[in-house]
């Protein structure tokens, strides 16, 4: 068991990294996509926040927890979470300071219709849900993993890397 | 011919279900979910539904990983613990009312494939679909109703998602688990005790957080 979870930590074999490496780009870059285009096509900040932390997780999947650690710290994800929640927040109390005291009121201009600048908060909305749903993902995968190999019990150090951000 | 093949998909559904709950080995059970949530995606692609679709299907790839992650490759493959028989029949007889529950309200629902404004014309949900583009600026109604019309409802969901993970990160984190071990530390055999559970109850921990 101990053997398993230290060859774990290192990461999968060459050819899942490999790919890895090629795939993940795509992943990250399909996400930020649905992100973006929400309120034109299909998706939206949910879709496209799993979409991302789908990436992250493929990451520390084949490279081990380290590598995730090194590109989204702990203590970044949870920032990450509270400043998407926040900003959706802010978006929609600031509908009662622009937007004639109104709560949600979308208060920019709608832009022309169809096209990637349009739709007021609408966009702006979609992003901060998808850093939120993102950083909340990968957080909830990490608090897992560590909840798993503790079930183990054998391996000690596994656990500190959580604590050292 | 489409609401024949969405039956059929549906019974896979229900299959899978069954699978999952019957099967013995978690690693047969975790598959069984995998064909119980792609099956619902093709129902919803078939239905029109690609927001739906994309979503269910993501969510369902990042469910897969924690769930075999956490599943698989333990000592614990297979659940040792007997059928519980009073739980299994309050279970039955539960899915039983549901299923006459459900039977009622699927008939109180228009034909499939009708549409709205022949069945209520003045609902509020068709000024959504004739008034959305132009009001919310947005080219998907979707995105339209979540985050303009029912914004109070994303609002409190994130909220939901949010409160979820802070309770998980915080029950988890190394601070509170040093002070227990040190609690523990007397009887080394009762190291692991806040994580593990003799019965291998743990699967159902580890699902029960990620429901939420």
């Amino acid at each position: 068991m101990k053997k398993l979870a230290t060859e774990e930590r290192e990461g999968m074999s060459l050819i899942v990294g490999t790919v890895t490496h090629w795939v993940c780009a795509f992943i990250v870059l399909f996400g930020l996509y649905i992100v973006a285009y929400g309120h034109l096509t299909p998706g939206g900040g949910f879709a496209g926040g799993v979409i991302l932390a789908c990436g992250f997780i493929l990451l520390m999947l084949a490279f081990g927890r380290k590598r995730l650690a090194a590109i989204l710290p702990l203590s970044r994800a949870s920032a990450l979470d509270c400043i998407g929640a926040l900003a959706f927040w802010v978006l929609a109390t600031a509908g009662i300071l622009f937007g004639g005291g109104v709560f949600f009121k979308n208060f920019l201009p709608l832009g022309k219709r169809l096209r990637l600048w349009s739709a007021g908060i609408i966009p702006l909305c979609n992003i901060a849900i998808a850093l939120k749903v993102c950083a909340s993902l990968v957080l909830v995968l990490v608090a897992l993993s560590v909840l798993r190999v503790k079930a183990g019990g054998t391996d000690e150090d596994f656990i500190t890397d959580i604590e050292e951000e | 011919m489409l609401m024949n093949l969405i039956v059929v998909l549906l019974m896979f559904v229900a299959i899978g279900a069954v699978i999952a709950i019957w099967t013995r080995d978690l690693l047969s059970a975790v598959i069984a979910m995998g064909v119980v949530g792609f099956t619902r995606t093709v129902v919803f692609v078939l239905l029109r539904a690609p927001d739906v679709a994309i979503t269910q299907v993501v969510v369902e790839v990042l469910l897969l990983i924690i769930l075999i992650r956490s599943a698989v490759r333990r000592e614990v493959h297979t659940v040792e613990a007997g059928r519980n028989a009073p739980g299994m029949a309050v279970a039955a007889a539960f899915v039983v009312v549901m299923l006459v529950l459900g039977v009622i309200a699927i008939r109180e629902l228009a034909p499939f494939g009708q549409p709205l404004e022949v069945r209520a014309g003045d609902a509020p949900s068709m000024t959504y679909i004739k008034e959305g583009k132009n009001q919310t600026g947005s080219g998907n109604i979707v995105t339209a109703v979540l985050l303009d019309y029912r914004g109070y409802d994303t609002l409190g969901e994130a909220t939901v998602l949010f409160t979820a993970v802070v309770g998980a990160v915080a029950l988890l984190r190394r601070k509170s688990r040093k002070r227990a071990d040190e609690a523990a530390a007397p009887e080394p055999a009762g190291e692991a005790g806040p994580a593990i559970d003799p019965d291998g109850n743990q699967d159902l921990r580890i699902g029960q957080e990620e429901t939420e």
